[in-house]
């Protein structure tokens, strides 16, 4: 379960006004949810993602996983109970190592590493059949350095990884986006699949429409900060790839009416 | 004979340094500048301890790791005050300037009449090259094969050890911080760790180096981080792309190389005082070279 309380970020441009890129957000996700975030450029919803992995800071608020409180918790510590997917392949598997050595990283996560020997046996049984049961032929590439795999291959790779041990809460940062849209609809269905064969509780932050409309359980829409639209049950099934769209629009205009009366005002009383 | 297994010797103590770059900038991508001060820091520590009466494996151990915090010093100067690496480097080795020479006293200590690490392990290993026929050069030949086999005692240990699970945690670190972060491991212990081993190489072979020389001298360590960085380019250029061991045995085989085209270099009338100035060139070569072989600008990894 993740709760999210009164959550706020604040930021300030050199020289510009503070800006609310979280503006006092609370949410809670049941254990076993599976939550899509959509929302427009800068709306604030990746900030809300970093303040929950613990790579953005909250000015206020708290941050629940699993009943613990970890908003003073570092990103690493918070590892131990959060999964995460980066939008990069790069940033979330280390290039040089290989897929086994990397997975071995992945198996060692929220436990010290110790001086066991890291890729054995055992761990590379594990992995070549964890890897089969998802993308068969991967696991033939176990001794490969995964720098020379594809983003697609690495968003596997990188997924198995964070839900080797089970994690409490699973962040996806737009994990697909820098794929093509064949590798993205791999990953996608790779995601939906262990999301459920693990009953995870995830997060996934998404830009494309028809994963928000496809995917998940419960759809949050952020819009300057905030959450706007929160949608779950049949009023998310019901929801197709073009509503979304036209909310998307009508949440423009709405900013464009916005700074057209504050231009008004500015002209009228400055 | 003997001057040339002593010149051998002498670089085959060096390869501790290519083994300590090899950890810091080849696995951690940090360019580590207190190679040179940590390099002298064992030296001198050593040295100290040995005209001391403190025990020559004591003595060494004591070096290597005066020179494990010196590594420690800067990983914390990067990893929690966050400044970047190659000043931390800089700003230990400077201070380190004045640690040496407050250490040592004076600007060079010999070491004669003190029995040294490489005395005890000549006695150890002459059986082997008297019986191997060395003659007069048997006592040099010892020498040089107990550097070798430490070496590869130590080659064989940083294998074992960067596969283990914490040695994992630490080159993925290395490789991707972001990577090591989500996947719960502190990265700025594991810098500071990581520099720790790669300084305690270098301080091991700054203390080797003045037990074979027979002296310790404050300056003796400037130029060891280009020296460590040729020798592990010109390994990796060796063998290409290769995985841990591989890169492991290229970089003391690079190390070695280096010391053979040195004295070459100057044995052809390269005078002594420009050595600095070549290992320099030699570096910057093997940094341009690939970029100018390849044409192509820099793949992207991923995709």
């Amino acid at each position: 379960m993740l709760d999210v309380r009164h959550a706020v970020v604040a930021f300030s441009a050199p020289g510009g006004p503070l800006v609310r890129a979280v503006d006092d957000v609370s949410v809670t996700i049941p254990t076993g949810t599976f939550v899509v975030v959509v929302g427009t450029n800068g709306s604030g919803k990746s900030t809300l993602l970093g303040s929950i992995a613990g790579t953005v800071r909250l000015d206020s608020g708290s941050i629940h996983v699993a009943g613990r409180d970890l908003t003073g918790w570092s990103e690493n510590r918070r590892a131990r109970y959060v999964g995460r997917v980066f939008q990069d392949p790069r940033a979330g598997t280390a290039s040089s190592l290989t897929v086994l050595e990397n997975i071995a990283v992945a198996a060692c996560r929220g436990r010290p590493a110790g001086l066991g020997w890291a890729t054995g046996r055992q761990l590379r049984d594990e992995a070549a059949e964890r890897l089969a049961r998802i993308q068969p032929g991967l696991e033939t590439r176990l001794d490969q350095p995964i720098g020379s795999m594809s983003g697609g291959q690495r968003q596997i790779v990188a997924l198995v990884m964070a839900t080797w041990h089970r994690p409490d809460l699973l962040l996806l940062d737009e994990h697909t986006a820098a794929l093509d849209p064949a590798s993205a609809d791999r990953v996608v269905q790779a995601t939906a699949r262990l999301v459920r064969d693990q009953k995870l509780t995830a997060l996934m932050v998404t830009h494309s429409l028809e994963q928000a409309a496809g995917l998940g359980d419960r759809l949050l829409l952020v819009h300057r900060g905030r959450i706007v639209l929160d949608a779950e049950g049949v009023a998310k099934r019901r929801l197709s790839a073009e509503d979304i769209a036209g909310r998307f629009d009508r949440l423009r205009r709405a900013d464009q009416l916005d700074d057209q009366a504050a231009r008004t005002l500015r002209d009228l009383y400055v | 004979m003997i001057t040339l297994l002593t010149a051998w010797t002498f670089g085959v103590t060096l390869a501790f340094v290519a083994l300590g770059v090899f950890v810091s900038y080849r696995l951690f991508s940090f360019p580590d500048i207190t190679t040179d001060g940590s390099f002298t820091l064992g030296a001198v520590t050593t040295t100290v301890l040995l005209v001391s009466g403190y025990d020559p494996v004591v003595a060494t151990l004591g070096g290597t790791c005066a020179g494990a915090a010196a590594g420690a010093c800067t990983g914390l100067l990067h990893a929690i005050l966050g400044i970047p690496p190659l000043l931390s480097g800089i700003l230990v080795t400077t201070a380190l300037s004045s640690v040496n020479l407050v250490v040592l006293g004076r600007s060079n200590v010999p070491l004669s009449g003190t029995p040294t690490l490489l005395d005890r392990a000549e006695g150890v290993f002459l059986p082997i090259t008297a019986a191997a026929r060395f003659g007069d050069a048997a006592p040099e030949a010892a020498r040089l094969l107990s550097m070798l086999a430490a070496v590869a005692v130590a080659v064989l240990v940083l294998w074992v050890f960067f596969r283990t699970n914490l040695g994992t945690a630490m080159r993925a670190g290395g490789d991707t911080a972001t990577m090591a972060r989500a996947l719960g491991r502190n990265t700025g212990l594991l810098t500071v760790a990581g520099l720790g081993i790669a300084n305690a190489l270098t301080a091991l072979s700054g203390a080797l180096v003045a037990q074979v020389q027979g002296f310790a001298d404050v300056q003796m360590g400037i130029g060891m981080v280009v020296w460590g960085m040729a020798s592990v380019f010109l390994g990796a250029a060796l063998v290409g792309q290769v995985r841990l061991g591989g890169a492991l045995v290229a970089t003391v085989a690079g190390s070695v190389t280096f010391r053979l085209l040195v004295a070459s270099a100057l044995r052809a009338g390269l005078p002594t005082d420009w050595l600095k100035a070549a290992t320099a060139v030699v570096v910057l070569a093997a940094l341009v070279a690939p970029r100018l072989l390849t044409r192509r600008p820099q793949a992207s990894a991923a995709r």
